[in-house]
């Protein structure tokens, strides 16, 4: 072959000229498939050759190898390093970036649905609790009205004598009818809560209340506005005038707070029930 | 030998410095790496044959790593750059395998 000519070419003559020539061909194919065509390659052995170019070669070869290395050590450790984002490629990078977008896209999406349920939650919890604190209250003053519960407020106690047993069952309604007109919201009579099923019937030497027989003096308390109560109790012709008639007196003392502890019972409805609203 | 020695030599001094690759250059180098690695081996496989020239090295050497950083670059620049370094990368390790191949069966006989 002219494999020794060619070498002899290369190493004495200036690099330039005869390098280009073979090599571009040469110097692709036998180290890139030496698998196929090992042949090509020329030998460097004999030892003919100048010593100049040799070393010269074998400084290329180390400085060549040199970068490899380097370029592996290099390459190595930023591709271990932690951020393995630093060395993707653009478009992997954008597609990392879209995904990280929809991902939290749709982690808002869910956040916003959670909040949205919360609120939800929130509020009906909130109206319910309203709504059950408001039908408490309603339940209690209607309990008051009702005289199924001790009740407290601002009223007046009267206090009625009748020392000649004149005063009627009527007599005494009248002070309750006359009462609830000047807009008392509770009444004790005697130890009897007063109800609007409260029943009133003469007995001999005095009155029966509730079937509970009471004797004068009586001991009225009512709760309302004072000044409005004393005014309708002592209205000519009303009850204070009434029990004067009659031999008595009725004692009316307006208070700040007036307990009235005596509960009536409501029977249930046997036959009503509640209708639609 | 002299290659060896520098090997280690330049991955000691990799080591030490700790550079950071450029931005530009960092899709390149481990493509560039193996493409220089595919020529090592072609080197060595070459020297074992009795055919080792350090021209041929030089020149293949260089003409790997230009060529195969040029197809990543050209399939950047065409949107399939993932594909082409895969590509480059299969190409590179199919050649190395073979040289390693043949280098087995220098040193081993077998």
């Amino acid at each position: 072959m002219t494999d020794d000519e060619r070498l002899h070419e290369a190493s004495s003559d200036p690099p330039a000229e005869s390098t280009d020539g073979p090599e571009s061909t040469d110097a692709a194919e036998p180290t890139s498939e030496p698998t196929s065509e090992p042949t090509v390659e020329p030998t460097s052995g004999p030892a003919g050759t100048s010593r100049r170019p040799h070393l010269r070669a074998g400084v290329l070869i180390g400085v060549l190898t040199a970068i490899l290395g380097f370029a592996i050590a290099v390459q190595v450790r930023s591709n271990s390093s932690s951020d393995s984002l630093s060395n993707a490629r653009e478009d992997d990078l954008i597609r990392i970036l879209d995904d990280q977008n929809a991902r939290a896209e749709r982690l808002n999406q869910q956040i916003a649905d959670l909040q949205n349920t919360l609120d939800e939650l929130q509020r009906s919890g909130n109206s319910d609790a309203v709504a059950q604190e408001q039908a408490q209250r309603e339940l209690e003053s209607l309990q008051v009205l009702l005289g199924t519960l001790a009740a407290t407020g601002p009223g007046v106690s009267v206090d009625i004598t009748d020392p000649q047993h004149k005063l009627k069952a009527e007599d005494l309604l009248d002070v309750v009818e006359e009462l609830r007109g000047a807009g008392a919201e509770s009444i004790q009579f005697g130890p009897v809560r007063v109800t609007t099923a409260t029943s009133f019937v003469d007995t001999g030497g005095g009155v029966q209340v509730d079937k509970q027989q009471l004797i004068p003096p009586y001991e009225v308390l009512a709760i309302g506005d004072p000044k409005t109560l004393d005014t309708a109790l002592n209205i000519p012709g009303g009850v204070a005038a009434t029990a004067r008639n009659a031999g008595g007196d009725a004692q009316i003392v307006e208070e700040d707070e007036v307990d009235i502890t005596a509960r009536s019972t409501v029977p249930s409805p046997k036959y009503a029930q509640p209708g639609g609203r | 030998m002299i290659a060896g020695l520098a090997l280690a030599i330049g991955v000691i001094v990799g080591l030490v410095l700790r550079p950071t690759v450029p931005h530009w250059i960092e899709p390149y180098l481990p493509i560039a790496v193996v493409a220089a690695l595919d020529a090592v081996f072609g080197g060595i496989r070459a020297r074992l044959d009795g055919i080792f020239d350090s021209k041929v090295f030089v020149v293949s050497f260089v003409s790997n790593v230009v060529v195969a950083g040029l197809i990543v670059f050209l399939g950047d620049k065409l949107g399939v750059g993932g594909q082409l370094s895969t590509a480059v990368v299969v190409v590179l390790g199919i050649r190395i395998f073979g040289n390693a191949a043949a280098i087995r069966r220098h040193v081993f006989r077998a």
